[in-house]
């Protein structure tokens, strides 16, 4: 079939409606290449082409629908890919001869965290050149330190400084806070102590959040938990101040893995005990410490007046994290422990001893 | 133009003027003035972007954050009309007034950020070619439009009602910012960093926050701004130069201007190309415009006979000096706001006694109707609270309130400790108080805390109350010391005969501050079963609760005593 010559060199035609445009012809042009009585059919490479691409989308839809097919619509349900947390924890080896707990008194939290540690069999037991630690203040609230609702920032920074000086490659801060976490983290002081000593301070964003399984829990079987910190890492160090709680009468070591959790945490307090005890069994520390410099007496957890703090210039670091919240609440906030529910849960899990007494301990002053 | 260096030779010779094969001449380093003027519309845009991002909790600083609402004459203008004061910082606009009395609109197309966006949208979407980019430079009756809006603005402003921030392009520019452009560019962000984790967090316009941020305004922002965007490819700067109630403030400022385009008439041949980049569509090729002229110096650069040039003191007779808008309509624009304004204040919105109990207004805003005189919606607040718990109003507080912010405890409760929104406001709808003033600390505790609300309990709905479950968020958060929130202990036999040992939470309404937070944390997720609303907020004695506050209880008994 002849082609147009002419498509190209053509003058532009006068009116606007008739410009020449790539493909299209004027009806002049058109009358020369189809006299009456020829054949209006498009070329052969036309043909093909045209063809070849309905026969590959045709193909393509043919294909992919099939593979893209989800009969019983299950895409529709969640699904749950779970993260772990490793086996057996963040603990270190039961080392015989060495106390579970010790109860350090002093004014100086480095002075007083080493102490601690030493006796607790030195702090090489714990980190070793090249480890990655979380540690895990208690940052809930927007309040400054001297109120006593957050973790002591000069705790936290010596904390950090000694995991350091042992070679730690990688020291990272985290919480979730109740309140909002740039407000919380500067007001505390935590993130200034955290950051001068060297370590990294990660804010919880919604990227963070996997969804944990934890096993042999039975409220947080799944839940979501600010777990990409914790990629990588081998060890992790509790630091949690002292506290009155309205509903579980004491914020310690245990509650403090709260602020591990996202999702409807404000469901919590329907079984709070249980889930102060299940949140001990979902994370093994590598040790803790609880930090009754400053201890909240009363209106907690957010207190939010001198009166409700009392200064008591002590620390409990430990390994067992019962045995060191049943002192707290018995010898440091002076209540009843029959009277606090998670701790015997906690004992069914398998957390610890609550029977502080039975545990070996010793109390020092430095 | 001076500058301009073989000036007496084009005179001689117009025909070898080598702008008229405009490449090659681009290609040359000499500067021209619109060159010099992208450069300081590059510079402003980035300023811009750059102080609305850091309106954030840890990027502060002591930034001017507010600046280019500062410098905005009609934010100082239209307060000034509904207060009769200059708030602050907005004695700064004199900055942008004088030097419009000298040179006219160049704040439309030198410095105003949204004046860029709509300039680089059309540059960049817009191509319209040929006889077509022409015409559609060419003035309209249709541009009239603005200056009736401003008057309406005014008046409606000197009635006490502030409406200038519904397109003040700044106030504009900025809301799109809160509302609309930071989230959904953090969405994006978001996704990328779950793919990357390496990505800092600073890479995010709102960094340190746990949940994606939520407003319910998006919408109606975002395509608002979307719209008027989009106008420009049909018509080139739409809403500069047919809506922009500052572009028609600076055009009545621009009539005394000494300096203005003058074309030469001994040299013009009437070719109009002067139109083909005309951004203020200011009818150079005829009696220029002032009015509508954005002094952009396109046309001097397109001009191939050199006739064009922007000059102290041109004849008169070769401008039109006055603003094209008939008397009769300016009386429609004024009738029009004397009518309208009354009636958005009959709704009763911002009235003592019918008012909504969801208009929770930030801490530090003055009472309802001194608020609406200073609120002109620029949304800075909303920009700068961490917790997302201010959001522009729709209906709410009536369509005078349109915009301005209100909270809303679901999606984020009053942080105690913080007065940041007070902090960034141009307008003192929300005061800078301190923290020791919104707490009620020494030396202000005469006067107590500031209450933007009452909480209440809905029995009904609460889990310890209704549902036997233990529950009692509300009274573990409520951060005031003592806590605002008690609890009734009660043991129960419990449907299935187990003991239940509940706590059932109570108001103490002389503690509780309105923050929110107890509505913030409450389980029940969807209506809360604890919830604030407005009543016995302080600011405004008609919408107190209880016949005295804790202070004043205080200081009875002490007297008593």
């Amino acid at each position: 079939m002849a082609r147009d010559p002419g498509n190209k060199q053509r003058p532009g035609p006068l009116d606007p409606l008739d410009q020449p445009r790539k493909g299209h012809r004027s009806d002049e042009t058109q009358r020369q290449l189809y006299p009456p009585g020829a054949d209006r059919l498009a070329s052969r490479r036309e043909i093909l082409k045209r063809g070849g691409l309905f026969a590959l989308a045709a193909g393509g839809f043919a294909a992919a629908w099939p593979l893209l097919r989800d009969r019983e619509g299950k895409q529709a349900l969640e699904q749950e890919e779970v993260v772990r947390l490793p086996e057996g924890g963040f603990a270190v080896p039961i080392q015989s001869g060495v106390p579970d707990f010790v109860v350090v008194h002093g004014t100086d939290p480095m002075r007083m965290l080493q102490a601690g540690l030493d006796a607790l069999g030195g702090i090489g037991r714990f980190v070793q050149p090249g480890d990655k630690v979380v540690v895990k203040p208690n940052v809930a609230f927007d309040r400054s330190p001297s109120l006593g609702a957050t973790t002591s920032p000069e705790v936290l920074a010596a904390t950090v400084r000694l995991l350091q000086g042992e070679g730690a490659s990688l020291v990272r801060v985290i919480d979730n806070p109740i309140n909002s976490p740039e407000g919380c983290f500067h007001r505390s002081g935590i993130k200034k102590a955290a950051e001068d000593a060297g370590a990294e301070v990660i804010l919880p964003s919604p990227v963070h959040f996997r969804m944990l399984a934890v096993e042999g829990a039975d409220l947080i079987a799944r839940w979501p938990m600010f777990y990409r910190p914790f990629e990588g890492v081998n060890r992790v160090v509790g630091v949690s101040p002292l506290k009155d709680h309205n509903l579980c009468s004491a914020s310690m070591t245990m509650k403090n893995w709260y602020g591990l959790l996202g999702g409807r945490r404000n469901q919590f307090h329907q079984k709070i005990h249980h889930i102060v005890s299940e949140l001990a069994m979902m994370m093994r520390p590598t040790f803790v410490v609880l930090d009754a410099m400053r201890a909240m007496m009363s209106n907690g957890p957010t207190g939010g007046s001198l009166s409700d703090v009392k200064r008591m210039d002590t620390l409990v670091v430990a390994t067992d994290q019962l045995a060191a919240d049943a002192f707290g609440y018995e010898e440091l906030l002076k209540r009843d422990p029959a009277k606090l529910p998670y701790l015997a849960l906690a004992q069914q899990r398998g957390v610890g001893n609550r029977n502080w007494r039975e545990v070996p301990h010793l109390e020092i002053t430095v | 133009m001076s500058e301009k260096p073989g000036e007496p030779a084009v005179a001689e010779a117009p025909r070898d003027n080598p702008k008229r094969g405009s490449r090659p001449y681009r290609r040359s380093l000499s500067l021209r003035i619109t060159d010099v003027r992208i450069l300081a519309q590059a510079f402003f845009f980035i300023l811009f972007v750059y102080l609305a991002t850091v309106t954030w909790f840890s990027r502060l600083g002591g930034y001017p954050v507010s600046l280019f609402l500062e410098v905005d004459p009609l934010v100082a203008l239209a307060t000034a009309l509904s207060t009769g004061t200059v708030y602050r910082n907005l004695i700064w606009s004199l900055w942008l007034i004088i030097p419009t009395l000298l040179l006219g609109r160049w704040f439309c197309n030198w410095m105003c950020p949204y004046g860029t966006l709509h300039q680089f949208v059309g540059w960049m979407f817009a191509k319209i070619t040929g006889k077509d980019r022409l015409e559609a430079n060419r003035y309209r009756p249709l541009f009239r439009t603005k200056y009736v809006l401003l008057l309406w603005f005014l008046l409606m402003a000197l009635f006490g009602s502030l409406q200038i921030g519904l397109l003040d392009p700044i106030c504009l520019m900025y809301r799109s910012y809160t509302t609309a452009f930071a989230p959904t560019y953090d969405v994006a962000i978001t996704r990328l960093r779950e793919a990357m984790p390496l990505l800092p967090e600073w890479t995010l316009a709102s960094p340190g926050i746990k949940h994606e941020r939520i407003f319910s305004s998006a919408v109606a922002v975002g395509w608002m701004m979307l719209f008027l965007v989009g106008m420009n490819l049909i018509i080139p700067r739409f809403f500069c130069r047919t809506l922009c109630p500052l572009g028609a403030l600076l055009g009545v400022f621009s009539r005394f201007a000494l300096w203005r385009i003058d074309r030469d008439t001994q040299k013009c041949t009437d070719c109009d190309l002067c139109l083909m980049n005309c951004e203020g569509a200011s009818d150079p090729h005829l009696l220029l415009r002032s009015s509508e002229c954005f002094a952009c110096m396109n046309c001097i650069e397109d001009c191939p006979e050199d006739a064009l040039s922007f000059r102290f003191m041109p004849p008169a007779e070769s401008g039109i000096a006055h603003v094209d808008t008939s008397r009769r309509r300016l009386v429609f624009g004024a009738l029009a706001a004397a009518f309208t304004a009354p009636l958005a204040r009959m709704a009763g919105a911002s009235d003592d006694r019918t008012f909504s109990p969801k208009v929770i207004r930030p801490p530090g805003s003055p009472a309802e109707k001194e608020f609406l005189e200073r609120c002109i919606k620029c949304e800075q607040c909303i920009r700068v609270c961490p917790t997302n718990v201010l959001q522009p109003a729709t209906f709410e507080s009536g369509i005078e309130g349109f915009w301005t912010p209100i909270m809303n405890m679901r999606s984020g409760y009053c942080e105690l400790n913080c007065t940041l929104c007070g902090q960034v406001c141009p307008t003192g709808a929300i005061l800078p108080i301190s923290i020791e003033e919104k707490l009620g600390l020494p030396p202000f505790q005469d006067k107590g805390p500031v209450k933007v609300g009452t909480a209440f309990v809905n029995k009904s709905r609460c889990l310890p109350w209704s549902m036997e479950t233990p529950c009692v968020v509300c009274e573990e958060v409520c951060p005031t010391s003592p806590k605002a929130i008690g609890s009734y202990e009660e043991e129960v036999i419990r449907w299935d005969g187990q003991k239940v040992l509940l706590r059932k939470p109570f108001v103490r309404p002389e503690l509780c501050i309105g923050c929110g937070i107890c509505e913030h944390e409450c389980p029940v997720s969807d209506d809360r079963a604890i919830y604030v609303t407005a009543v016995g907020e302080t600011r405004s004695k008609g919408r107190s609760l209880l016949l005295q506050s804790s202070a004043e209880a205080d200081e009875q008994e002490d007297r008593e005593v």
